[in-house]
C-alpha cells in the first residue's frame, strides 16, 4: 500500500518536474510590439546569442522561431523553457503598406502571402502553449480587438499570461492606459531594446510560473 | 456610400462555427459593415482572424473588428453583480454587438471603456488633406 502510494507520488512528482523542464513559452502580440526584441534580450541574456530580426516594419517576423532549453534564474527561483517567437497577430494585411515601406511590388505582395500565413500559425499554436507573454506596445491603444482577442483565447484555454508593456523608453509611453485596459493582469513595464525593467520582468514571470 | 448589415444573433445561433464565420464574413466582403447582435465565442473570434487572413487578396486586405461587451466590474454593488450574472446566464452570447467591416472601409475602430470611434478611410483621407 505504502510502495504504490510512494510510486504514485514519484510519478506525480515526475510528471510535474517532466511538466516544468519542456514548459513552451510564447511570445504573442500585435505587429511591432516588441516580440522578436524581447526574445532578443532573452536570449542574450541566457544563451549568449539572439534569437531573430527586427525591423521598424510590420510583419518581420512571418515564421514560428522556437530557441530551445533557456534557462532563467532571479531570486533563487528558476525556469528552464523553451521560447516560441511567433507572428504578430493582425486582422488585416495590405500589400501596399509595404510598398509604402519602400519595398517593390513583387517583394511586398511575397511578404504579406507570408505574413497571413504567420498570422494563422501563430493561432494554431495557441493550443500548444504553456505559458505566454503578451507583449504590447506601450505608446499603442491598448484597447484594441487583436489584443483582447488574443488575451481572451488564452483565458478561455487556461493558458496563465503575462501582460509586458514594451517600449517605456519612448516619450509617448502611456502605462496607465495599458493597466486600465487590463486590471486583472500582470503587467511587466520594460524597454526590450534598452533593458530598463528587464530584472522586474525576470522575476514576474519567475512568480507567475513558480 | 457606407452600407451597414445589422444581423441579428437569431441568423447565427443554430450555425456551427465554421457557418457563423463564413456567412459574417460574405458580408463584409460585399464591403458592408455587419453589426452583428452579441458576440462570437472567443475561439471563433480567433478563427474569423484565421479565415480573414485565408481569404487576403488583392482585393480583399482584411476587417476591422471591435466587440462591445459589458465587462463585470469590481466597482459594482454585489446586488448588481449578480443581477448582471443572471442576465449574462439567460442571454449568454446575445449580450454586446460585434462591428465587423472590410478594411478597405474601416480605417481603424478606436474604443475605450466608454466610447466606439469608427474611422472610414475616406473621412481620414479627408482629415489627412486639411
Amino acid at each position: 500500500m505504502i510502495q504504490a502510494l510512494r510510486k504514485l507520488l514519484d510519478k506525480f512528482l515526475n510528471s510535474l518536474f517532466k511538466k516544468k523542464k519542456h514548459i513552451k513559452l510564447g511570445l504573442y502580440g500585435p505587429p511591432n510590439a516588441g516580440k522578436t526584441t524581447l526574445a532578443n534580450k532573452i536570449c542574450t541574456d541566457w544563451l549568449g546569442e539572439e534569437m531573430g530580426n527586427v525591423s521598424d516594419v510590420a510583419h518581420e517576423t512571418r515564421e514560428i522561431q522556437i530557441k530551445e532549453q533557456i534557462s532563467i534564474k532571479a531570486k533563487g527561483k528558476e525556469l528552464s523553457f523553451n521560447l516560441v517567437d511567433t507572428p504578430g497577430i493582425a486582422t488585416k494585411i495590405d500589400f501596399e503598406e509595404f510598398i509604402k515601406a519602400g519595398m517593390k511590388k513583387k517583394e511586398a505582395k511575397i511578404r504579406a502571402k507570408e505574413a497571413t500565413k504567420g498570422v494563422i500559425d501563430a493561432i494554431k499554436w495557441l493550443d500548444d502553449m504553456d505559458v505566454v507573454i503578451v507583449v504590447l506596445d506601450s505608446t499603442e491603444d491598448p484597447f484594441s480587438q487583436v489584443n483582447i482577442t488574443i488575451i481572451g483565447n488564452l483565458q478561455a484555454r487556461d493558458i496563465p499570461v503575462l501582460i509586458v508593456a514594451n517600449k517605456i523608453d519612448l516619450k509617448k509611453s502611456d502605462m496607465k492606459r495599458i493597466e486600465s485596459a487590463f486590471p486583472q493582469y500582470k503587467i511587466a513595464s520594460i524597454s526590450a531594446k534598452f533593458g530598463n525593467n528587464i530584472d522586474n520582468f525576470y522575476e514576474a514571470l519567475l512568480d507567475m510560473v513558480n | 456610400m457606407l452600407t451597414l448589415q445589422y444581423i441579428p444573433y437569431s441568423d447565427i445561433e443554430a450555425l456551427p462555427s465554421s457557418k457563423r464565420i463564413s456567412k459574417l464574413l460574405n458580408v463584409v466582403k460585399q464591403n458592408k459593415i455587419v453589426l452583428l447582435e452579441g458576440r462570437l465565442r472567443k475561439t471563433e473570434e480567433a478563427d474569423l482572424i484565421k479565415k480573414t487572413m485565408e481569404e487576403i487578396d488583392a482585393k480583399f486586405t482584411g476587417v476591422e473588428l471591435s466587440v462591445i461587451y459589458p465587462e463585470n466590474k469590481d466597482t459594482l454593488a454585489l446586488f448588481q453583480r449578480i443581477k448582471k450574472n443572471i442576465i449574462n446566464m439567460l442571454l449568454g452570447d446575445r449580450l454586446g454587438m460585434t462591428i465587423i467591416g472590410p478594411a478597405a472601409v474601416i480605417k481603424e475602430i478606436k474604443r475605450d471603456p466608454n466610447k466606439i470611434e469608427l474611422l472610414t478611410n475616406e473621412i481620414s483621407k479627408k482629415k489627412k488633406g486639411k
